[in-house]
């Protein structure tokens, strides 16, 4: 442990002698925008709609009574025989599917898991302007794990309240204690050629059901 | 010993175990670029590449009318951060502990790759799975703990082309970019199966089936994987928290399926807040893959219960970072997100290919960081700041205003400072341009004459030194009179 002591101080004494004496650096000026979307809740959950399509999400709106008839659709559609179910998630939600429920609960190992067709969750938020939803774990999430292994993923967003317009909007109202995974479409690659192909590791297929409430 | 001499000694020791297969002992650049130019295939595929991503990059970025503020906040941030490293790394520190991670302090390569070593037998494990990371190849990490008895797979895909074929990483983003389709069909139906599942029967080289035979390949090491191994692309001080952006999931597999998790990273990724956050999620995929935002970006603050990896392990990186941050020209090359934008739209870097760099730091930004961190002592690392045309497309996409021509000239009066050949003839030349420019009429008779003889200029410069030039490039054409006539004629 000795070593890493004074490795530690190593480094730390070298970054001192290093800028030692050199200028202040100038006030960071935050006058880039907050948002680049006007302040209108259809305009920008129609932006949201737009963005992760354009990524290949498949997104799909309904009104809260229509919910578990859509979820069931989709998962039907997508020939999943069996879900997972995160802890929390509204058991409405899944009233309609016949698909068999996997409750994470004790945790399902990677490999139960990878046996898994799909996956429903909620999330913590969704930002219009990069389509992207942001899990953080909550009720109806789960760990990251059950977003990650089984192939395809149905992810509900509540709007308007969970859609917000940007990035900088976004920060302040995730913990940043939890674990976060940022999702904008499925998972894709452009390593061939610097081509974007979508369908790498994660999930293949992201289902995402826009709850419009009014 | 001083500390100098024991980092680089350190840092001998990394390049013999990080990548012995060609960055030891490699040719100054020029040479290396001279084979590189020649092969055809290289310069297609780079061509092509490059020139698909530029456009949409540009496009990515003009989506948004405040980059120009956003690239500034970048700049300012970053070198806010460089100012008052020690504080922040302090923070971090502390903030990492207090969430359940374990941080360790690696002044140079070698230390990294013990403390690394030890962690994973430390597990019992013998393989680990990794996320595709600069500073794990920068201390070439995989040789080492292959050396140790510990196999690390790679997962990115483009890393497991590099190294299902043996080869070296070009690109900072697409490390096999000098691959096309075919050739990644090839690897991959020869390699697979020695690695672990083989590649389907019938493979084509549509990139769709070349990323479905990776997902298969690796979903059997992801499952049953012990340990991760990640870098991170930035650490937020104020909150403890790592940020991996990636797109395949692959990151996401190694960061959460094991048990273990150990991130290697650069002291200089470090962000003092997590407001910080909102400038770079904006910048770096758009400057990156061109894209509003990259599929999966993992945060996380050391370890939490009942989700991912029960141990955590920091390991903050110096190796040649605080060289580079004492130089008052050359430490904006810290600020760097590796974002590999520079890379895109360098015509040197297009033609050249990464390899001839001779460091897992390629292009505009390999340039000014490689001989920083190494020093200019070898060949190659000393012809670096010349692997330039100071043409400045670089600066202009950098999303963090890195003066990169700015940076390349200050190494190259070091180098020159420090005596190195092959300044005679450039010297020789500069003076001979004086003095034509010097002496207007004889500019102009010059310029006549050339133009009087353009039928029958060569294709190629005859004489020594012009011949080579004039081998892997062609001549521009001259107009069919010199500008001042034009001028004389149609504004006079």
């Amino acid at each position: 442990m000795t070593d890493a002591v004074s490795a530690r101080e190593r480094i730390l004494a070298r970054v001192r002698a290093a800028v030692a004496g050199a200028p202040e650096a100038p006030a960071v000026d935050r006058d880039y925008r907050t948002s680049h979307t006007a302040d209108d809740p259809a305009a920008v959950l129609g932006l949201l709609h737009e963005n992760l399509a354009d990524y290949r999400a498949h997104v799909h709106r309904t009104a809260p009574g229509g919910l578990a008839a859509l979820v069931a659709e989709r998962l039907a559609e997508r020939g999943a025989r069996s879900v997972a179910v995160p802890p929390g998630l509204p058991d409405a939600w899944l009233a309609a599917t016949d698909a068999v429920r996997r409750p994470d609960e004790p945790r399902l190992t990677p490999y139960e898991l990878d046996g898994i067709d799909a996956v429903v969750t909620g999330c913590a938020l969704a930002i219009a302007e990069t389509g992207t939803l942001v899990l953080d774990g909550g009720p109806g999430q789960g760990r990251r794990a059950l977003t990650l292994v089984p192939d395809l993923h149905v992810c509900v967003v509540l709007a308007p309240e969970q859609v917000v317009a940007s990035v900088p909007l976004a920060l302040p109202l995730l913990d940043p204690g939890r674990p976060l995974t940022w999702i904008s479409g499925p998972s894709a690659t452009s390593d061939i050629e610097l081509d974007r192909v979508e369908g790498v590791h994660g999930p293949r297929t992201l289902e995402v059901i826009l709850v419009v409430s009014r | 010993m001083s500390d100098k001499k024991v980092r680089a000694s350190a840092l001998d020791e990394g390049r013999r175990s990080g990548d012995g297969r060609a960055f030891v002992g490699m040719p100054s650049f020029p040479e290396a670029a001279h084979e590189a130019v020649g092969d055809t295939t290289l310069r297609a595929n780079l061509r092509h590449a490059t020139h698909t991503i530029r456009d949409k990059r540009a496009r990515a970025v003009a989506e948004l009318d405040d980059w120009a503020a956003l690239r500034e906040a970048g700049k300012r941030i970053k070198d806010e951060t460089l100012r008052h490293l020690d504080t922040h790394l302090l923070r971090l520190e502390a903030g990492v502990t207090d969430a359940g991670g374990t941080v360790h302090w690696a002044a140079d390569a070698a230390e990294a790759n013990r403390i690394v070593a030890d962690l994973v037998r430390a597990t019992g494990e013998t393989e680990v799975v990794k996320v595709k990371s600069m500073a794990t190849q920068e201390i070439g990490l995989n040789e080492h703990l292959e050396a140790e008895g510990i196999a690390a797979y790679e997962t990115d895909l483009a890393e497991l082309i590099v190294q299902l074929g043996e080869d070296r990483p070009s690109h900072i983003l697409v490390p096999a970019i000098h691959r096309n389709r075919g050739e990644i069909r090839d690897i991959f139906a020869e390699k697979m199966g020695s690695w672990g599942r083989a590649a389907p029967e019938g493979l084509s080289d549509t990139p769709a089936e070349l990323a479905e035979a990776a997902r298969l390949h690796l979903r059997e090491k992801f499952l049953r994987a012990k340990v991760g191994i990640s870098g991170a692309n930035f650490m937020v001080a104020e909150t403890g928290t790592l940020v991996v952006v990636e797109s395949e999931g692959n990151g996401r597999m190694c960061l959460t399926l094991p048990e273990t998790l150990i991130s290697v990273v650069g002291i200089e990724k470090v962000v003092p807040t997590w407001r910080d956050l909102e400038v770079f999620l904006q910048t770096l995929p758009r400057s990156s893959t061109a894209e509003r935002m990259n599929p999966y970006t993992s945060m996380w603050t050391g370890t939490a219960d009942e989700d991912g990896p029960r141990a955590f392990h920091l390991v903050l990186l110096d190796n040649g970072r605080t060289d580079a941050l004492a130089d008052e020209v050359g430490r904006q090359a810290l600020r760097c997100i590796r974002c590999s934008a520079c890379l895109n739209v360098c015509p040197v870097y297009e033609r050249a290919g990464g390899h001839a760099y001779g460091s897992v730091y390629p292009g505009p930004i390999g340039a000014i960081l490689t001989p920083q961190l190494r020093g200019t002592t070898s060949e190659i690392d000393a012809s670096l700041p010349y692997a330039s045309s100071l043409c400045g497309a670089c600066y202009e996409v950098c999303p963090v205003a890195i003066d990169i021509p700015e940076v390349l000239v200050h190494l190259r009066e070091r180098v020159a400072e420090e005596g190195g050949k092959g300044h005679r003839l450039e010297k020789a030349a500069i003076k001979a341009a004086s003095w034509v420019l010097d002496h207007p009429n004889v500019l102009a008779a010059g310029e006549r004459v050339a133009s009087a003889t353009r039928k029958v200029h060569p294709k190629r410069l005859p004489g020594p030194g012009a011949r080579q030039w004039s081998d892997h490039r062609d001549l521009p054409e001259l107009p069919a009179e010199p500008f001042r006539d034009w001028w004389r004629k149609n504004r006079t």
